[in-house]
């Protein structure tokens, strides 16, 4: 058997040698000069971005997940936009006014065309809002018009109405560059909400062939849109006539379609695309070294929670006091740095950094870890029924090691035992969290839509939220919102959510976990490469080197 | 001979309507629903998904689904939309099924001049130094599972040596396609190798061998007519269902080197639920394998003209 014992030394050779380049070519390429300064810039160079196929047609109220809004982002321009502060920015409004939060009047700038040539009017808006808010259409956003009165009649809540008209009362022209909005009620943060891509105005040929405008789409933003090769790339231009603040710097953006981010990864380190939006997992421990300073590590308004299941016979009459043990009991800051490898920042309430209204430390010691506290709260609000509890999470997410992580702190520190609920995928995730099946907690994710806190109280925590997937119910605290929501001035407003961000501690109607960070990096050809508060590269700012 | 092909032809309708059914009812158990999962998080408006699942039909019973869906495609040719982008399922199938085919493709020819090539090497010299060495060769792919197998070819041609881009790229050229079909085509050539090998060196001893040789035949004509056409009978079988499992099974290979072909669309249209483009997809490579089916059964006569077919 001489034959069989010389191979089995061929395979061991092979597969050491194997092993040692993998580790040398990571680091090999770190080593080139950082130079993240001011190298000599081509104006109208073109750079390209990581991203994955868009889900839907690029139609600006259609599209939600992350691949195509940056897309739609590029292309559409909305009124009013805000800075890194979270302060509101004109864009293509003159100004928006009110005097009551109720009554709001928009005046736009003159000079604005879409990129078709055709003018930016006070029409384009309207009657994009009345197209996308109506049922008929279907559009998957379509619920953030329902703060303008007469939503209801164009998009009527039982699913087998019909709509009663075809437009919402509540909006009106009053000449080509001004138009009026009147709300249901008072919302003195709803200027906030107009920077969201739902609130995009359309041009006249959207309506000849929407689905096709969807493929093609003529917006009034920063970037012309060339061409959409399905799964390989989009390409856009600059728009060079455009009117905004937020003009771009570079000559143009190709999103590249990328299956997995490891091989988006590996196509940095080469040279064949020069942004990314995240590193994968696998990378993380790597990047830092590989990168050096376009290595990106910045938080972003987003947060991570435990979310209860109200519904359940557990929490059902459950002291609130056992939760805030629970709580107590998970050592964030040890989970942050071992087993996220510092992708996440411990958190300290429910409203995410980079949010108007941000206070930090808010819900006390609650979110800090104390074993022995925790087992006395625990205990005084009388034990965890059944004494166990499930953590559900889709397995496709890369969830699985941080949640057994939270499970075995949480056992160690209480007794409690506590095990993972693994759903095959994000879908079946959803499925059990709408029908009311989550055992004991469920895996919640929140990035911001607009930076005030309201965003991440009233759309989570208030009765019947859509992202209410606990299906969290206090009246005290509705009416506390509702109080909030109808404040007279935008201040009044935060700080009433400030309060009611306060008072979560009495209730945990989730636990917070951590804040999440952009962990992502660029290539030598760019620079001046910065991140959104939703975690996007904001890519009118991207340089390209010469 | 016509008959026989009449007769494969229309067992292929059962076929045909049976997997496209397991595979309508599959999509259809699987908890989760396609136009919830475009809301994510965020949470749905009850209104909007119920407007969206009646443009889509998916408030009807399921059988009546399939049937709408059948009649389409033999009817019509139309595939259906996709249900998030809206897009027709012929043009994503038409992107993603002439890449694949040409990775397929060129890991189907590497398979067959390596495997045959290793294979009758081995053969013709069973039980020597060269027997051992592709013995040794094809043991070690055969145990090195695809994605090990493509991160060693990505780490040290694309990272360590720079001969080739790590990734292909959306235009999917064809040196930029021979990494991985290499990769995908490795397994399949080991196992072509092997069935090369065994069948030939069965071969050798045989008795119209020993009558060719006998008769003072030049060798080449020995080797290539009289050995090789009775030996390749089982390596064609294989090859013929091979090309259909290249096909759907890049998904493992399509991910590593980013291809965007049908490997990777059959994995998304199961993540997200897209039920029609999943059977339009299963649909076009069961009829790949029906044909290929077909076939290599016909070939058969060719390679071994005591085969009848009745």
């Amino acid at each position: 058997m001489r034959g069989a014992k010389s191979a089995k030394w061929v395979a061991g050779a092979a597969l050491i040698a194997l092993a040692a380049t993998a580790c040398g070519g990571g680091s090999d390429s770190g080593k080139g000069k950082d130079d993240s300064g001011t190298g000599a810039v081509n104006a109208n160079g073109i750079f390209s971005v990581e991203v994955g196929e868009p889900q839907n047609p690029l139609q600006p109220a259609n599209t939600m997940e992350s691949n195509g809004s940056i897309v739609t982002d590029a292309i559409f321009s909305q009124l009013v936009d805000y800075d890194p502060a979270g302060k509101l920015v004109m864009v293509n409004a003159e100004s928006v006014d009110t005097k009551d939060s109720k009554l709001w009047t928009v005046k736009l700038k003159k000079d604005w065309k879409f990129h078709d040539g055709t003018p930016v009017t006070a029409e384009s808006y309207v009657k994009a809002w009345n197209w996308a808010a109506n049922i008929k259409n279907a559009q998957t956003n379509a619920s953030w018009f329902a703060d303008i009165k007469g939503f209801a009649d164009v998009h009527p809540e039982d699913e087998k109405a019909k709509p009663k008209a075809d437009a919402m009362s509540g909006l009106k022209v009053v000449d080509d560059y001004t138009f009026t909005i009147e709300l249901n009620n008072p919302l003195p943060y709803f200027s906030y909400k107009l920077g969201y891509t739902v609130f995009s105005p359309l041009p006249e040929s959207f309506y000849a062939d929407p689905k096709a405008a969807g493929e093609k789409p003529v917006g009034n933003g920063a970037y012309k849109f060339v061409s959409w090769d399905h799964k390989k790339q989009i390409k856009v231009v600059r728009y060079d006539d455009y009117k905004g603040p937020d003009k771009a710097k570079n000559g143009g953006v190709i999103f590249k379609n990328y299956t997995t981010l490891e091989t988006a990864y590996e196509d940095l380190k080469s040279g064949n695309v020069d942004v990314l939006r995240q590193i994968a997992p696998k990378d993380l421990p790597v990047y830092r070294s590989d990168l050096g300073d376009r290595a990106v590590d910045k938080p972003y308004s987003a947060i991570q929670t435990l979310g209860v299941a109200m519904y359940t016979k557990q929490w059902k009459n459950t002291d609130p006091k056992v939760l805030q043990g629970l709580s107590m009991a998970i050592d964030r800051d040890t989970i942050t740095k071992t087993v996220l490898q510092g992708t996440r920042e411990p958190a300290t309430g429910w409203v995410a950094k980079g949010v108007l209204g941000y206070q930090p430390n808010v819900a006390g010691d609650v979110t800090t870890y104390n074993p022995t506290k925790a087992k006395a709260l625990i205990k005084e609000g009388g034990g965890v029924p059944g004494n166990k509890i499930y953590i559900q999470f889709n397995a496709d997410g890369g969830h699985k090691e941080w949640v057994e992580a939270v499970c075995n702190s949480i056992t160690q520190a209480t007794g409690v035992a506590c095990a993972g609920d693994s759903k095959a995928d994000f879908q079946a995730d959803l499925n059990a969290r709408d029908a009311k099946q989550v055992k004991s907690f469920y895996r919640g994710g929140w990035v911001l839509d607009y930076p005030v806190n309201a965003n991440f109280i009233s759309d989570l925590f208030r009765t019947g939220a859509a992202g209410n997937n606990g299906f969290f119910s206090n009246k005290d605290l509705d009416k506390k919102i509702a109080a909030a929501d109808s404040a007279a001035t935008l201040d009044e407003s935060v700080k009433g959510y400030q309060e009611i961000e306060k008072e979560l501690v009495n209730f945990m109607p989730t636990i917070p976990l951590w804040y999440y960070k952009v962990n992502a990096g660029y290539s030598e050809k760019v620079q001046n490469v910065q991140y959104a508060q939703d975690g996007d590269p904001i890519l009118t700012q991207v340089q390209v080197k010469k | 001979m016509g008959r026989y092909v009449a007769r494969r032809l229309l067992q292929m309708i059962p076929v045909f309507i049976g997997t496209t059914l397991l595979i309508f009812l599959m999509v259809y158990t699987l908890p989760g629903d396609p136009v919830r999962g475009l809301f994510g998080d965020k949470g749905a408006d009850p209104a909007t998904l119920a407007a969206m699942r009646h443009q889509l039909g998916l408030d009807q019973p399921i059988l009546q689904q399939y049937w709408n869906y059948m009649t389409g495609i033999v009817l019509h040719f139309d595939f259906g939309n996709q249900i998030a982008s809206g897009r027709p399922v012929t043009d994503v199938l038409g992107d993603a099924f002439p890449v694949t085919l040409r990775l397929a493709g060129m890991a189907f020819l590497i398979e067959i001049v390596l495997g045959i090539g290793l294979g009758m090497v081995a053969g013709l010299r069973a039980g020597r130094l060269a027997d051992n060495a592709v013995l040794v060769v094809t043991l070690l792919i055969i145990s090195i599972p695809v994605f090990v197998l493509g991160f060693i070819v990505k780490s040290v041609f694309a990272f360590q040596l720079g001969w080739i881009e790590p990734n292909v790229s959306g235009e999917a050229k064809w040196d930029e396609l021979i990494a991985p079909a290499i990769v995908l085509g490795s397994l399949s050539l080991a196992y072509v190798a092997r069935l090369t090998r065994t069948t030939m060196a069965e071969n050798l001893r045989s008795d119209y061998m020993r009558t060719a040789v006998a008769k003072g035949l030049p060798k080449r004509r020995i080797v290539g007519v009289h050995l090789m056409r009775n030996s390749l009978i089982p390596v064609v079988t294989f090859l013929g269902t091979d090309l259909g499992a290249l096909m759907g099974g890049a998904v493992v290979t399509e991910g590593l080197f980013n291809v965007k072909g049908i490997g990777g669309t059959i994995y998304e249209s199961i993540v997200r639920r897209e039920g029609t483009t999943l059977v339009g997809l299963v649909t076009v490579l069961v009829l790949v394998y029906l044909f290929m089916s077909l076939l290599v059964d016909l070939l058969y006569a060719v390679l071994d003209p005591r085969i009848r077919y009745a």
